[in-house]
């Protein structure tokens, strides 16, 4: 035995340590690999030893050998009982080895957990801190669950190094077991008021990073991190806040008020770029939420512009990127306050930082108008020359595109000048985008008539200079554009100045070099162009022309008809049959013009991309359905190939049909478009890519467009884009001049009051050069409006959407381990007891200002209860009223999604708080009153106003007659009559809502005030003021704050005794308990403190701190409330609200 | 979150290697190799960010990287990571390195690059923007401040840093020396800085004292090997003479004792 002893530590002498493997690895350069599987041999060898020091010291070593990539999840097993040693040294180590390989699908991590578990409860803090740190990697649903309750015991722990890695730890066992979020947020949440920083800024990691993928659940800790935000130091918790707020203020636009001066100060008091930096985009993402309807908050911007401008200015590149990073945020909602930085973000455009360009370039996108759009492409068109890198180049070439493509080519005031901004592009070498340019061209070509004249004279020019295109740039795709060169020459062919050159070019032998798809784009459209030549040549009576081209057909086709490309060989091959036949019918001196370019008759329509996919599948017919009976399954392996070859013949057959003459073509072609007018799935109102007959209906339905060219479309050779720059400035100025000429006229007329305005040139001031009407995109007429987007169900952070405000129930508790005679611990439902106790215990502050904030706290909490729902539904109104603008929006509440681990009796029925105020021809309004959470004795009356007539809405004004104890707050200065400005137009369609503070005196009684909506009604016929007169009705529900109550405090509260007591009884009552609490929550802003079978306690509190509480009980057919509230006249009031609204149930 | 953090050197060879989502090895290989072309190609006076894209985790990701000498550390983070804060973050890990492993040639390396630029003043704005910090932390802060302003920052800039001098103290006070294996040590001190891909320390007075407390652990329980595993260790290296002088460790070049008494 000794003797064993003695050989194992000799053996152990010889054993490599992890430096000696290291030094190993750098001495074998050459057969790394071999030595590598020699030395994890000998560490398979190590962990076969008894010795746990041996075992840590192979495990170390096989750490380093997993990250040189090697895999070592077979020494699973061996890693744990490291893992499970008592020395902190060799623990170490198994933990960093299980962090760095376990997995969700290792199989032995199952039996990690005791030994965790015991480590997380070892009296040594380093123990257990190791722990933490292996078990945050490699958490599996299983350890989340069985240690969930340890963890979060550690939360409390004494040393703060413990409590901040328990903390962090809490996010990876959420995230595995979505079922602990409830149980552990009380004490997560007490953690944000830690006093270690660290522990601290743990918590408020934690929650932003929960607040991230689920921001509407934690709206109510708003007030407190607001809190932490004004009185916290460290830059790393701001920064983290205020993003958090970023992620917030979406959600609830009067945070974003709220935010806009601490965030303000912040930035002009900081010295520390990142925290102004996340100022600054904070400030952003709460102008961008507030953007509609609100007072302008251009001095914020402004600020934000500023600060930008300062970061893209500094030499650090970093600071740079972001600020372009920013400024596109901006960019989105505030272009103008960017567009005047344009000098600027055109110098970033030179910077010799890669991504610094892409990021200006980006910019730019947004930032062309119709004045700026052809500076910016001239800008980018010499960057393109001087571009170095093909990368960024390509990105230049397609930025240029995209700017220019834009909305529907909304900054494109000259067509030709675009079009030879393209052609100059495929001059460019080495891009690999020909095919985008190509897009365009054709895209250009088809949708603006009034171009095509321009782009076929530029296309042939292209295809004429075909061989230094091709050859040069074959392999690099350039070559694509020619692909669209030749079917703009063949569809438009009419255009063409000289066809028989163009036809010659099309037929060069060089040709046959480019690849095949563009060779059979060329085949097919040199006989449409033959077709056009014949027809002009036969109406000018000069069939010797018309024979030669037919000659120089018949020549040069065989070229094609030897082609290896199928595609190619094959429309050859019919097209030269045609013309042979052409030829003979040629000789006999009949006319065959008119039936060869019938061939090709008819219009192209663009089409939507999405139009298919949006056409609605109609009732009863099912997609999925066979339509034949499918192939039975004793189909044998040797028919399968055969059925397969035979399907192939077919499709080769087919297009050999269109050697069919031309009259059973028409034939055909006739039936198949009465079947398509026939067939209900056919997309009648898109007119197929297929020709069609001249004379076919529809044609006339397509918008045509109208041109007026005031610019001479004759272009000798290529012409630069920059002639059209000069040109357009040159028009652009003569039209200034006239336009000031006529001002001028005008301010002589008008006197001389005003001096010369100054030199401005507004977007709208530009008239286009050609009055250019683009034919717009096609969609089948019943076509679904929205594009769905669902979110992926797959989502691991969509497990924690939950609801952190309900109270617990006893199902959430997190399982405890037991000893069989052990009691529990600790429940966990203790968490819950009133934040306000807890902070009791703290040394003492300035207590008023303390209970102050509580408060401020808990009405914080209670308001985002309310505000949630309500918002929500804005938010979807929003959202459909962007996509159609027709569709009415529903008013309803949804149901909240299920809550985790409360399953709910029945699902709740839609609810609204919003209630029908006054209705005319022109506007509906609906209200809520919601009691304010500043001040106590401030309600806002929510008025949603919803325009649904054909008039756009303005000027809407709101007066009110304020009563004794209710008085409506108007902006400084305005007196008792005037009304309050609604602070946006409706157009027709939409809805809006606005809020409205008052202030009330006594809350005990309901009260009534008469009002009046005026606003003015205009549409095309003129416009009308109109008065639409109103009632709002404030109930005494209506000053309640749904406020949250333990039961403790419940019951403390119940206990003194000073409350007046009153009860009512309501009965026939069938609905279920569930949701007739629910409706009592909802209607009347309470929240259930307890509820045992049918029986419940609800708590909730005015605005100006009276105590309400309900006992709830359910009989066979009815329900009885007793109430009891510091203010009688007050409950007498409430209950009787209450029971209209359970007179409804 | 951050989702991954990756060092390694000019020659992409990987120094450390800590994913915080589960890739299997070779994909881990392939994104260490992926992320090195990525930052080689860039020079270093341009901006520390890149577009993570197909990498790991799509476009909600960032790259955001700092270039020391012969070590890249490339943090990857999506956008709940505020940028400027991470590379203080970086900063702040080097440095921890640096004061852990107190004879460290290459990381001193760092901080001497700018000596040109840095009067003796050590006025921050005039560092460059390469070693400029952000001040993500208050905390930071004042590390930085000791760093880059004030005496010690010109002690920096001496031939010899304050550190040597009290090197020995250190280390009997259990601070890492180059006799610790080191890859398995620089693991230790990132996951006393980040913790299941989620900030946990920025104080590096906070971060070393951890780290220099588990070090008096592991020295009071001995080490993970006796000492005669290594002297012997060092006579089974057959080529006495070709033992290098220096060896690059975790690309910390640590000096190797004369051997010649051993033998």
């Amino acid at each position: 035995m000794a003797l064993r002893m003695v050989k194992g530590s000799i053996d152990r002498m010889f054993d490599k340590n992890l430096q000696d493997l290291v030094r190993g690895i750098r001495n074998h350069k050459e057969d790394e690999a071999k030595y590598i599987s020699q030395c994890i041999d000998e560490i398979k060898q190590e962990l076969k030893q008894d010795s746990i020091a041996v075992k840590a010291n192979a495990v170390c070593k096989l750490t380093y050998l997993q990250m040189l990539g090697y895999d070592i999840s077979w020494a699973a097993f061996n890693i744990i009982e490291v893992m499970s040693a008592s020395k902190f040294t060799f623990k170490r180590i198994g933990y960093l080895a299980a962090s760095q390989c376990f997995h969700e699908g290792t199989d032995v991590i199952m039996l990690t957990t005791n030994q965790i578990r015991k480590d997380l409860s070892s009296p040594s803090q380093h123990d257990t801190g190791v722990a933490l740190t292996g078990l945050s990697c490699f958490v599996t649903p299983d350890l989340a669950r069985d240690l969930a309750n340890d963890i979060m015991t550690l939360m409390s722990h004494t040393k703060p190094y413990i409590r901040k890695k328990a903390v962090l730890i809490m996010y990876k066992v959420f995230l595995k077991h979505p079922e602990s979020l409830r149980p552990a947020f009380p004490r997560l949440k007490e953690k944000l008021e830690d006093p270690d920083p660290g522990v601290q800024s743990a918590a408020v990691n934690v929650i932003c990073e929960l607040a991230r993928r689920n921001p509407k659940n934690y709206l109510s800790l708003a007030p407190l991190f607001f809190k932490l935000m004004t009185s916290s130091t460290n830059n790393w918790v701001l920064i983290k806040i205020i993003k958090l707020f970023g992620a917030l203020t979406p959600l609830e636009p009067r945070l974003g008020k709220k935010l806009i001066e601490p965030l303000t100060n912040l930035i002009h008091s900081t010295s520390a770029m990142s925290l102004l930096y996340e100022c600054v985009n904070t400030v952003i993402a709460v102008l961008i939420s507030l953007s509609s309807g609100m007072p302008n908050h251009s001095a914020s911007i402004q600020l934000c512009v500023q600060k930008l401008r300062i970061l893209i200015e500094d030499s650090d590149q970093n600071l740079k990127y972001l600020g372009l990073l920013a400024m596109s945020k901006i960019l989105k909602t505030h272009p103008k306050s960017v567009q005047s930085h344009k000098d600027l973000i055109l110098q970033c455009l030179d910077d010799k930082d890669e991504s610094i360009r892409l990021r200006a370039l980006d910019l730019l996108y947004g930032m062309v108008s119709k004045k700026s759009l052809m500076e910016i492409v001239k800008k980018l068109m010499a960057h393109v020359d001087k571009a170095e890198g093909t990368t960024y180049r390509d990105e230049l070439l397609t930025k240029i595109i995209d700017i220019c493509s834009q909305s529907n080519y909304q900054h494109i005031t000259n067509f030709e000048w675009y079009i030879s901004i393209l052609v100059e592009l495929t001059r460019l070498e080495g891009t690999r985008h020909g095919h985008l340019i190509a897009a365009q061209m054709l895209d250009v070509a088809i949708r603006v008539k009034a171009i095509r004249k321009f782009a076929v004279a530029q296309m042939s020019v292209l295809l004429d200079s075909a061989p230094l295109v091709a050859s040069s740039t074959q392999r690099n795709g350039i070559c694509e554009v020619l692909y669209a060169a030749a079917w703009i020459c063949g569809e438009f062919s009419e255009h063409l100045q000289e066809p028989q050159r163009t036809l010659e070019a099309m037929l060069r032998p060089k040709v046959t070099t480019l690849p095949g798809h563009i060779q059979a784009v060329y085949v097919q459209n040199v006989l449409k162009l033959y077709a056009s030549i014949l027809q002009q040549e036969e109406q000018a009576g000069q069939p010797e022309a018309a024979q030669q081209a037919t000659q120089l057909l018949l020549e040069r086709l065989p070229q094609f008809v030897q082609s290896a490309d199928l595609e190619v060989q094959e429309r050859a091959s019919c097209i030269l049959q045609l013309v042979k036949h052409v030829q003979k019918l040629q000789a006999k001196a009949v006319p065959v013009a008119e039936e060869l370019s019938a061939l090709f008759a008819g219009e192209l329509n663009p089409v939507a991309p999405k139009a298919q996919k949006k056409v609605p599948v109609p009732e009863g017919l099912d997609l999925d359905a066979w339509i034949n009976e499918p192939p039975s399954d004793s189909d044998s392996e040797d028919e399968r190939p055969k059925a397969m070859f035979h399907e192939e013949e077919q499709r080769h057959a087919k297009p050999r049909q269109a050697e069919v003459d031309e009259e059973e073509l028409a034939r055909r072609r006739e039936a198949r478009r009465q079947e398509q007018a026939s067939n209900p799935f056919y997309i009648k109102s898109s007119p197929s890519p297929h020709k069609r007959y001249q004379d076919a209906p529809g044609v006339e339905h397509i918008p045509v467009v109208q041109i007026d060219l005031s610019v001479p479309l004759k272009v000798p050779g290529l012409p630069l884009s920059e002639q059209y720059v000069k040109l357009e400035e040159e028009r652009r100025h003569r039209q200034k001049l006239e336009k000031d000429k006529r001002k001028k006229r005008k301010k002589e007329k008008r006197g001389r009051r005003r001096h010369g305005s100054l030199p401005t040139e507004s977007d709208e001031d530009i008239a286009p050069a050609q009055q250019v009407d683009i034919v717009t995109e096609e969609m089948p007429e019943n076509a679904l409006p929205s594009d769905e987007d669902d979110k992926d169900p797959n989502d691991p952070y969509r497990a924690l959407d939950i609801d952190l405000d309900k109270p617990l129930a006893d199902s959430e508790k997190l399982p405890v381990l037991k000893h069989r005679n052990a009691q529990a611990p600790k429940p966990p439902e203790k968490e819950d007891v009133p934040v306000v106790e807890k902070k009791s215990k703290k040394p003492k502050k300035k207590e008023k200002t303390h209970k102050e904030r509580s408060r401020k706290r808990e009405e914080g909490r209670k308001k985002s209860t309310q505000k949630k729902k309500k918002h929500k539904k804005e938010k979807e109104e929003r959202g459909k009223d962007k996509k159609s603008k027709k569709r009415r929006p529903e008013r309803e509440e949804a149901t909240e999604p299920v809550q985790n681990g409360a399953p709910q009796e029945e699902p709740l029925p839609p609810m609204s708080s919003y209630c029908p105020l006054a209705e005319n021809a022109y506007v509906k309004m609906t209200y809520d009153v919601q009691g304010s959470l500043q001040e106590d004795s401030q309600v806002t009356v929510s008025v949603i106003l919803e325009n649904h007539s054909r008039s756009l809405l303005k000027n809407m004004e709101l007066s009110v007659l304020d009563s004794l104890n209710t008085k409506m707050a108007r902006p400084e200065g305005s007196s008792v009559h005037d009304g309050v400005p609604v602070p946006f137009q409706l157009p027709p369609g939409v809805s809006n809502e606005a809020q409205f503070v008052f202030s009330v005196q006594s809350i005990v009684m309901a009260q009534k005030l008469k009002g009046t909506l005026s606003f003015i009604a205009k549409d095309e016929d003129g416009a009308t003021q109109e008065k639409l007169d109103f009632k709002l009705h404030f109930s005494c529900s209506s000053y309640l704050l749904t406020t949250p109550c333990c039961s403790d405090a419940f019951a403390k509260l119940l206990e003194s005794g000073d409350l007046s007591v009153s009860s009512i009884k309501v009965d026939g009552i069938s609905m279920s308990f569930q949701n007739l609490l629910a409706r009592i929550c909802f209607h009347h802003h309470f929240s259930v403190v307890e509820r045992v079978d049918s029986c419940a306690s609800m708590y909730s509190r005015s605005i100006q701190g009276h105590h309400v509480c309900l006992l709830v009980k359910k009989g066979e057919s009815s329900v009885s409330v007793d109430g009891k509230c510091s203010d009688a006249t007050m409950l007498g009031n409430l209950l009787e609200e209450v029971k209209g609204t359970l007179a409804q149930c | 979150m951050i989702q991954a953090i990756l060092v390694f050197n000019n020659h992409g060879k990987p120094r450390l290697v800590r994913f915080y989502q589960r890739f299997p090895e070779e994909i881990q290989q392939q994104i260490v190799r992926e992320t090195f072309h990525l930052v080689l190609k860039r020079d270093d006076n341009i901006c520390n960010f890149l577009e993570g894209g197909s990498l790991i985790g799509g476009s909600d990701y960032k790259l955001i990287y700092r270039h020391y000498a012969t070590l890249y550390f490339v943090f990857c983070v999506d956008s709940s990571e505020s940028e400027l804060g991470i590379l203080d973050l970086i900063q702040v890990f080097v440095e921890t390195l640096d004061k852990c492993f107190e004879n460290v040639c290459e990381l001193d390396l760092i901080f001497h690059m700018d000596k040109d630029r840095v009067d003796r003043a050590g006025c921050v704005t005039q560092l460059s923007p390469r070693s400029c910090s952000y001040k993500a932390a208050g905390t930071l802060r004042r590390g930085f401040a000791r760093m880059y302003t004030g005496s010690v920052c010109s002690h920096r800039l001496c031939p010899q840093p304050p550190l040597c001098h009290c090197w020995k103290e250190r280390r009997a006070a259990g601070c890492l020396t180059w006799e610790d294996p080191v890859v398995s040590p620089v693991h230790y001190i990132l996951q006393e800085v980040v913790m299941g891909g989620m900030v946990l320390e920025t104080n590096m007075n906070e971060i070393v004292a951890q780290i220099e407390a588990q070090n008096r652990l592991e020295k009071s329980e001995g080490g993970l090997s006796a000492a005669p595993a290594r002297a012997v260790s060092a006579v089974k290296n057959i080529n006495l003479p070709e033992i290098p002088r220096n060896i690059n460790l975790g690309d910390l070049n640590i000096k190797v004792p004369n051997l010649s008494q051993f033998v």
